[in-house]
């Protein structure tokens, strides 16, 4: 689904960020990307997500090279990749429910088509009487849980997450890990970003470990 | 939503709350742009007093060449004949002579003697009342009023008096009307590059007041973007947004102007033949903009709205292009 070979960034005329790195996320495969802070996790997750381009390698995404993508393909392509940012990335004058509805009413969609999806999704995340709050008034992990939902109601081939857990406690975390686990058992690819050790103990699954820019691969 | 989710929501965990109610007449939607915050409250200000500002400066421009205009016209529609009184001149025949003379050539209208009495309340500010004009050596006038289509030949006519009236002098206002019209395009040339200075000015504040507002919005057009929404979607909303923004400060501080000149107006008329406005009325006229400058502060205000538009698709489109086409940052 994903590949990257021999994949360096730099930014500006700073040393590289990332050296030659090389994987494949094969489709409904399930994962943990890893590594000290500062090792690059986001940087490698911005990669997988389109909003930067490497300053050599070869990724291809979805079957194209990433260097032949063209401005006006980047919307189609980021619909089938979800992301849950660390920072949740929530608008605040939307409620919960339009934060989740968001990517659907950016493309025009009537609400009347998607609203029972959105409250599903919304019920399944367990923010079902949370619909109608704006952001600010969420915790901390009813912010992820939103941002989570929001990344998942076009129904992604993959999702990206980064630090899901940083910002929630142990029994949370394990209940995200949970729903993350569900969501791949119904097909879609899952990268978590984390250096939760504790976390990634909880499931037997892929290890990419980033440090010094360089990625090693646990299967 | 998909089965699969609808299916596996048993254990996730999260499921199992009380059942989920649409509440019976659901919220009004959001708009996907804040309508109100401090920035655009801001941009709305600035934006109607550099609206003002400009419309004011304009109105002035257009009132200062109107009053030009009509300066040269009412000089040059006239031409004085004089006649200076010698003993034993009768200078009555000779205003006659003078006024059929004038009246024989072309491109005269007409040729009017200032009568005695004329002529003593001419002099009235500097001689007084009760004057005997009889017992002065007062020149006396003959006022011809042209066609300014067809201006006589000055030349013939000055040439012609003068061989028939040796007292008599033509002055066409010429020499005063050449200085006027220097005068007069002088002040509307610096009239038009203050105009232009404000302008600038006002294009300059509104663009970068735009960009300010815009500055606050940054994260709502990373999400968007990252939700996949096309950069045509996203311009669109944030251009309606500013337009909107643009268009009331404008509205307003258009409004304001023409207030003012609204005002201006109504306070020469309440106050004809008071001295006052008798001075301000030789200067500016009426004090009226007419229906030319009420179209040039429709057509700022029109400018004013979409040069805020406009200003705000860049700021948007730049940054999307700034999102996609990043190698490292």
């Amino acid at each position: 689904m994903i590949r990257f070979e021999n994949v360096g960034l730099r930014y500006g005329m700073g040393p590289e960020i990332l050296r030659d790195i090389s994987f494949h996320l094969p489709e409904r495969s399930f994962q943990f990307l890893s590594g000290p802070s500062g090792a690059g996790k986001t940087t490698l997750l911005r990669l997988l997500f389109l909003s930067l381009k490497p300053t050599r390698g070869l990724i291809t995404v979805f079957g194209k090279d990433r260097s032949r993508i063209t401005r006006r393909e980047l919307p189609g392509l980021r619909r089938r990749i979800g992301v849950v940012f660390q920072d949740f990335r929530l608008l605040d004058h939307l409620t919960t429910y339009e934060n989740v509805a968001l990517p659907l009413r950016v493309r025009g969609r009537d609400e009347a088509n998607y609203r029972n999806d959105v409250l599903e999704l919304l019920k399944w995340v367990g923010l079902g009487e949370r619909a109608h709050v704006l952001p600010p008034v969420l915790s901390g992990g009813e912010k992820q849980r939103a941002a989570i939902a929001r990344a998942l109601i076009e129904q992604p081939e993959i999702l990206l997450a980064d630090e899901p857990t940083g910002n929630v406690d142990p029994p949370l975390a394990r209940r995200l890990l949970r729903l993350f686990i569900e969501l791949n058992r119904s097909g879609t690819a899952v990268v978590i970003a984390t250096h939760d050790l504790a976390l990634m103990d909880q499931v037997d699954a892929r290890r990419m470990i980033l440090a010094n820019g360089r990625l090693e691969v646990y299967e | 939503m998909s089965e699969r989710i609808r299916s596996n929501s048993p254990n996730t965990g999260f499921a199992g709350l009380s059942g989920l109610r649409m509440r019976p007449g659901a919220p009004r939607r959001n708009p996907i742009v804040p309508q109100q915050n401090v920035a655009s409250t801001a941009l709305v200000f600035v934006i109607a007093i550099m609206t003002f500002l400009s419309c004011l400066t304009l109105g002035a421009v257009t009132l200062v060449r109107d009053t030009a205009d009509a300066w040269q016209s009412q000089i040059s529609r006239e031409a004085t004949i004089q006649i200076r009184p010698e003993d034993g001149f009768d200078i009555e025949a000779a205003l006659e002579a003078a006024s059929r003379i004038a009246e024989e050539f072309t491109g005269v209208v007409s040729a009017r003697v200032v009568d005695r009495e004329a002529t003593a309340r001419l002099l009235e500010p500097w001689l007084g009342s009760g004057l005997d004009i009889d017992q002065l050596p007062v020149p006396r006038l003959v006022v011809v009023t042209i066609d300014e289509g067809a201006t006589p030949d000055f030349t013939a006519m000055r040439d012609r008096l003068v061989a028939e009236i040796p007292q008599a002098t033509l002055d066409d206002h010429r020499n005063w009307v050449d200085r006027l019209i220097t005068m007069a395009r002088t002040t509307v040339t610096l009239g038009l590059a203050v105009l232009v200075l404000m302008l600038s000015a006002t294009v300059l504040t509104v663009v970068f007041a735009t960009r300010g507002a815009m500055a606050g919005n940054g994260h709502i057009i990373e999400v968007l973007h990252f939700v996949g929404a096309e950069a045509r979607f996203i311009a669109q909303e944030f251009r309606k947004h500013f337009l909107v923004v643009g268009l009331k400060g404008a509205l307003a501080g258009g409004a304001a102007a023409v207030a003012v000149f609204i005002a201006f107006g109504w306070w020469s008329s309440q106050n004809l033949a008071t001295p006052e406005a008798d001075q301000a009325a030789a200067l500016f006229g009426r004090f009226a903009i007419g229906y030319t400058g009420y179209a040039y502060v429709a057509m700022i205000v029109i400018i004013i709205a979409g040069l805020t538009a406009i200003t705000t698709h860049m700021t948007v489109v730049t940054r999307l292009g700034a999102l996609d086409t990043g190698y490292g940052d």
